[in-house]
């Protein structure tokens, strides 16, 4: 096995265009589980870990995008979990209160989003923020730089979209416009992989809300029907404006359909009817959650809890 | 491959480094500092705690490679490292504490309920405050964990001189215990983080 | 002998817990909380676990192991991983060197390495040293093994039915005669009075059929050791074990040598809860040291770690208990069938426990109980905390709580008014001989205040942003600001056994010595006890202070120098290595009151002939407390040294049709009460409190006894809500790590008050009662109690997932849901 260290970013994506075999670790949070198990053997270790665009956090200001009318934070592919639970929480609260479900506190120091990215699995706990928010990731490569929405990027069980020389500087996230929250469910309070996880995103200035889901489908999915469903109900009912109760019928057709949206399976951390069952319930939870704090005007729905990441 | 890296202040160089092996692995079979323990090798349990340029990492999970030039500090370090917190090298939190040398071996076996303070012996290490405090509060029974835990703990009380209980249960989340049910290791950081207040050791 | 500091060219760090010589005063002796005498290294880092080993020329050991469950072995080639540059060894059933192939705790039918089948998914089939794990375990991957499957008995149908495959064909064991199949390795009825007159009497009768998960015990110091060959045919073995001297009686015959050829010395052990009586790596890390001339270290990682140790032993459990309508127990039947697994390992034993203990600790005078274990071709399965105990008691609590509500009764009346009492009849007949305060210990935790109810179970205010998620089950993962949060409450108490039972002959040896080292008297206290984290050294140091009157006490490490100090488990080390050291130590103080008489008292002084002489502080006291003349003066130049076995009373074999006899030495039993929070909507459980009384009898160091209580109790809790191993139709591992294999973290576990009762038991030294078992049977129980409260759910399966809290749409199948 070689140790490939490069210095720069440049030379990083030239590593990458030369050493398809090369794997990418920064964090090491996934790959060393795998080597230290000897369930991977890569011919090479491709070090990310020392690249100072990799631990950039820039905040890039409103431009023509309509997707993000309070512009993007540029969340560098290695900046760790932690620094996205300390730093972001008022910008991206959904992405920030999945950073806190991650792992541990040690794990949080290392793992990043980026890496949460590359590795793709679908109990990421990530993906469902980064959907419901409408991010997409910066892959670049000798080629050029390519931005892939988070919808395109998901293919399949840890397989995703970046081409075979291509490396994740950053995922750009656009800045929250209301209140986000994101809920998971393990049978541990703390340090637990996703049974499954719900992300939802209000956008009022847009009129629609954002749903994604993890773990319970070979990807992390969007609830398209749902966030079209819900958005129709507040748009109909003037619901954003007035900032009325949403009706509790409509909450629970909410419920049911982002649970439509899952495919879930039966596997040792829970079952399928499970799955379905609990993303109904957060679904429905994290949108009234969402929705008081909109009525509230409050724009960061973080629940109190001292300081995060404590 | 070879890495050099700062140890406990030290630097060290090891020779022969397979490039797949952990800074865990390093630590523990190439520079003599078993200290941290390899429970899991999969970052669940925390037993290999150690501060990577300050931060909390599992030592397993970071590429032997991945510490090149880097400084890392293990359980053998904390005395060092609260011995200098105590000297004022850094004004956070936690400084007046310092590493005493033993009133604890002495006070570990002594410590009948009549008995506080105990001469100190030589040639008994010395000790930081948290590990100090993990003695005294029964904090330790099979002490697997413990190197991790004191590593997470200092840090914490470090940074957060004083941490709610809730606080305390979620930096520690990340280390399990199999023995004590973690009651006494909340009393230690507890007692730990008191002393760290009060400016007493 | 070396010790292991002695081990050549060791780099720094590695020393072997051996000598805790401390300046101690007299009174950290017997009852106060003594700090442990390990406690430093273990803080410091420099305790060496058996996985800290380190030698310059070691090789690294490697295990390879069956990835099927049943299968027939057609032919193993092991060329391609000899070829393997940096490999120096591997070897196959073939290379074996002695006709006795197989090891056992109670049967020897485990093969050392698999010769023509494998039975379970992760037996071992062949070694390989390499200089480098890595190396070891690419070469293990080129070893070519042609495996043909067999189909798997995974049940008690499957194992029992007329044409299943006999697992162990040819027993010979002492078993085999009385067992109805084959694969039922050892069946224990216990009958007592008429059932079926009681059954027609009571008044009111609740059956249930309950089930165990498969729990492991998950200590954190992985399996490992070092065999470092002696160049003589001979080798020393560093191990983290639970008996060293069951490993040798089991290694030697298998390497061909005399006991006296294998010298064993424990390793720091990383915690065991009896995943370490049965051998892992002991044999296999000799065979590659003897076989290379290298010292081999093997440190199997965690997912190695779930194949290389047995686990609670799943069960299912029928039960029916009648009452008249008092609530007084008119009878019980029960039929408690578990898995061994495998191979045996100490199945037997637990079938003893189980059907023994099996009505719990209550008068029940009818009684019909049945318990067996099967061989299957899921993992084997043995010893862990409990121990038999744990299955019965989740069930019979259960029951005890059914029955309560069928009688309209509060479930602590019902339990009081069934409650054991010193003089009680066991089931077995066996007279409970000392305490047995069963209805007390319920009533102390039921006494306690209960913890204030929080602001979102009477749906009252939470907070603009709602609450600490942190406070509320689903923690971290922010699942509920309150919605659906409920309250429960549960109550449960066990009885376990303490000691070896049915028959065994449980001894322990200590070597006690006396010397003046620096002008001072020293105590050296020599045993074989493991100690695995529970304390053992440190009572050690305080009964030896307490017997001999001197501060100074030297801890030699544990090898098999000394006799055999037996296992550390049955809560039995304190109770009976503990009295092979005092024992050791009365006998040493005779020798020095008879000196000090021979030296000082000749002096026709009428005070030397105080029948009541002892050693107190230092000195010879009167039994006034005149201080008549140093200890180190009486000793001079002079060596005091005592070795002796040490036994408990005797106890009985039971008889094998009805279960009668005095089969145990000693009962424990301790009481909880759960208080739980769970989220009905998404099935998620937050303990709040696990309130835990114990009578312990005399507890010898308070701060540990509270520790033990407080970590049997969390493991318990782990048993109840999240704790197992998934074993698949295929009778293959599912979840072999910490990712899927969960134990409570800090944010699961609640705050443990623990209340002591100190009630003597004559017959154990100083009254103590042993302490590490009993918590870890009524936690699980209280707290499913407390969540059927709260949800108005059966549930009859531990653990409890979420998906057995909420309703579903859709029924679940893929996994045993309950009943």
């Amino acid at each position: 096995m070689d140790f490939l260290r490069p210095g720069d970013w440049r030379e990083a994506l030239a590593l990458r265009a030369e050493r398809p075999g090369a794997l990418p670790i920064a964090g090491g949070t996934d790959v060393m589980v795998e080597i230290n198990h000897g369930g991977r053997r890569p011919e090479a270790l491709l070090d990310l870990s020392a690249l100072a665009e990799l631990h950039a956090l820039e905040h890039e200001p409103a431009g023509e995008d309509p997707a993000a009318p309070a512009g993007r934070v540029r969340l560098g592919a290695a900046v760790p979990y932690s620094r996205v639970v300390t730093e972001l929480g008022a910008e991206l609260p959904g992405l920030a209160l999945a950073a806190r479900t991650v792992g541990s506190p040690q794990i949080r120091n290392r793992g990043s989003v980026g890496g949460n990215l590359g590795a793709a699995s679908p109990a990421g706990d990530c993906h469902p923020a980064l959907l419901a928010s409408g991010a997409e990731i910066e892959a670049v490569s000798v080629r050029g730089t390519r931005h892939i929405p988070v919808d395109d990027f998901y293919l399949g069980v840890k397989r995703n979209a970046l081409a075979p020389d291509e490396l994740i500087r950053s995922v750009r996230v656009p800045r929250a416009t209301g209140p986000q929250q994101f809920s998971k469910v393990g049978p541990r309070n703390a340090m637990v992989i996703a049974v499954c996880a719900v992300a939802v995103a209000l956008h009022p200035g847009r009129g629609r809300v954002g749903v994604g889901i993890g773990s319970a489908a070979p990807t992390p999915v969007r609830a398209r029907e749902a966030e079209e469903y819900i958005a129709g109900v507040l748009a109909d009912g003037d619901l954003w404006e007035r900032r009325d109760p949403i009706p509790p019928a409509a909450a629970r057709r909410f419920a049911e359909l982002v649970a439509a949206a899952c495919s879930p399976i039966d596997d040792v951390r829970g079952t399928a009817a499970y799955r379905r069952h609990a993303v109904a319930v957060m679904a429905r939870r994290t949108l009234g959650w969402c929705w008081e704090a909109h009525r509230a005007g409050a724009s960061d729905p973080r629940p109190e809890g001292g300081a995060p990441c404590a | 491959m070879r890495l050099s890296c700062t140890v406990n202040g030290r630097r060290r160089v090891a020779d022969d480094v397979w490039e797949g092996e952990s800074l865990l692995y390093v630590l523990r079979e190439r520079l003599g500092l078993p200290g941290s323990k390899n429970a899991c090798e999969q970052g669940e349990c925390g037993s290999c705690t150690v501060r990577l340029d300050g931060v909390p990492v599992c030592a397993c999970l970071v590429a032997a490679g991945q510490a090149e030039g880097r400084e890392v500090t293990t359980v053998e370090g904390l005395p060092a490292l609260a011995a200098a917190r105590a000297a004022g090298a850094d004004p956070r939190p936690g400084a007046g504490e310092a590493a005493e040398p033993m009133e604890h071996a002495e006070s570990m076996e002594h410590a009948g309920p009549t008995d506080g303070a105990g001469a100190r012996r030589e040639g008994d290490p010395p000790l930081a405050p948290v590990q100090r405090a993990f003695i005294e509060a029964g904090a330790v029974q099979c002490g697997f964990c413990t190197p991790g835990l004191l590593v997470a703990a200092d840090e914490l009380i470090e940074r957060n001189p004083g941490p709610t209980d809730a606080d305390i249960r979620e930096a520690l989340a990340g280390n399990l215990c199999r023995c004590t049910g973690y009651e006494k290791i909340l009393d230690a950081v507890r007692l730990a983080a008191g002393r760290a207040a009060a400016g007493q050791e | 002998m070396p010790d292991a500091r002695e081990l050549p060219d060791a780099p720094a760090g590695p020393v072997i817990p051996a000598d805790h010589t401390r300046r101690v005063p007299v009174d950290g002796g017997v009852g106060a909380s003594t700090r442990r005498p390990d406690g430093v290294p273990k803080v410091t880092g420099d305790f060496a676990y058996a996985s800290d080993l380190w030698h310059e020329s070691m090789l690294w050991g490697h295990t390879l192991r069956s990835p099927h469950a049943h299968a027939a072995i057609r032919a193993v080639d092991v060329s391609a991983a000899l070829a393997v540059p940096g490999v120096h060894a591997v070897l196959t059933h073939d290379d074996l060197p002695a006709e006795e192939k197989h090891h056992g705790l109670e049967i020897r039918d485990t093969p050392v390495l698999a010769r023509d089948r494998v039975r379970y998914h992760g037996e071992p089939v062949a070694l390989v040293a390499a200089d480098h794990p890595e190396i070891a375990r690419r070469a293990a991957d080129l070893v070519r093994v042609d495996y043909e499957e067999l189909p798997v008995v995974v049940d008690e149908a499957g194992a029992t039915a007329p044409d299943a495959p006999v697992l162990h064909p040819g027993r010979t064991d002492r078993h085999a005669a009385h067992v109805p199949h084959p694969n039922i390795v050892h069946r224990q009825p216990v009958v007592r009075g008429d059932v079926a007159a009681a059954r027609a009497r009571a008044a009111v009768i609740v059956t249930g059929e309950y089930e165990v998960g498969m729990q492991d015990q998950a200590f954190l110091g992985p399996e490992s050791g070092m065999a470092v060959p002696d160049g003589e045919g001979g080798v020393d073995l560093y191990v983290a074990t639970q008996w060293l001297h069951a490993d040798l009686w089991q290694i030697a015959p298998v390497l061909g040598l005399p006991e006296d050829r294998i010298r064993m010395t424990l390793s720091g052990v990383g915690g065991a809860f009896g995943g370490r009586e049965d051998l892992s790596m002991q044999i296999h890390a000799c065979l590659l040291a003897l076989r290379t001339g290298r010292p081999v270290k093997m440190v199997y990682d965690r997912t190695e770690s779930f194949f290389g140790h047995v686990h609670r032993h799943p069960a299912r459990l029928r039960y029916e208990h009648g009452a008249d309508r008092d609530g007084r127990l008119t009878h019980l039947t029960a039929r408690i069938v578990l898995d061994g697994g495998a191979y045996a390992s100490s199945s037997p034993a637990v079938v003893g426990n189980a059907a023994s203990l099996g009505a719990g600790p209550y008068e029940v005078p009818n009684v019909d109980i049945e318990a067996l274990a099967l061989y299957t071709n899921n993992p084997p399965c043995g010893a862990m905390r409990g121990f038999g105990a744990v299955q019965a008691c989740f069930a019979y609590e259960s029951q005890m709580d059914k029955l309560a509500a069928a009688l309209g009764m509060d479930p602590v009346e019902l339990r009081r008014r069934n409650a054991m009492s010193k003089g009680s009849l066991m089931p077995t007949e066996q007279v409970v001989d000392s305490a047995a305060p069963v209805a007390e210990l319920l009533e102390r935790v039921r006494r306690r205040p209960l913890p204030p109810e929080r602001p979102w179970e009477s749906g009252g205010p939470r907070g603009a942003a709602g609450p600490d998620p942190r406070e509320l089950p689903g923690g971290l993962s922010n699942t509920t600001r309150g919605e659906d949060v409920v309250r429960g409450v549960g109550y449960a108490v066990g009885i376990k056994n303490v000691g070896f039972s049915e028959g065994f002959d449980d001894y322990s040896t200590a070597r006690v010595g006396l010397r003046v080292v620096g002008g001072e008297p020293v105590v050296s206290v020599h045993t074989a006890m493991a100690e695995v984290g529970q304390g053992g050294v440190t009572v050690h140091g305080q009964i030896a202070r307490t017997e001999l009157g001197v501060e100074r006490v030297v801890i030699r490490p544990a090898d098999t120098r000394v006799g055999s100090a037996g296992s550390t488990s049955a809560s039995r080390q304190t109770y009976v290595t503990g009295g092979a050291v005092r024992n050791a130590c009365v006998l040493v103080r005779g020798r020095l009151i008879e000196l000090a008489r021979r030296r000082f008292g000749g002096n026709g002084d009428p005070v030397w002939s105080d029948p009541d002489l002892r050693p107190f502080d230092g000195a010879i006291v009167t039994a006034t407390g005149e201080r008549l003349v140093g200890i180190a003066e009486v000793l001079g130049g002079e060596t005091i040294e005592i070795e002796r076995r040490w036994r408990h009373r005797p106890t009985e074999p039971f008889d094998i049709r009805t279960g009668r006899g005095n089969g145990h030495v000693q009962y424990s039993f301790a009481a909880h009460r759960a208080v739980v929070e769970v989220d009905t909507g998404l099935g998620l459980v937050k303990v709040v409190e696990l309130a835990c009384a114990q009578d312990v009898g005399r507890a010898l160091n308070p701060l540990s006894v509270v520790g033990q209580i407080q970590g049997g109790t969390v493991q318990g809790l782990g048993l109840a809500v999240m704790e197992e191993i998934l074993v698949g139709a295929d009778a293959r591992v599912r979840n072999a790590s910490f990712t899927d294999y969960l134990i409570p973290t800090v944010l699961d576990t609640p705050t443990i008050p623990v209340e002591l009762l100190e009630l003597a038991d004559e017959h154990a030294p100083y009254g103590l009662r042993g302490v590490g078992e009993a918590p870890t049977l009524s936690s699980t129980p209280a707290v499913v109690a407390a969540i059927r409260q709260a949800t108005g759910r059966a549930l009859h399966r531990v653990p409890v997932r979420p998906e057995h809290l909420v309703d579903l749409a859709v029924p679940d199948t893929g996994l045993p849901t309950p009943d």
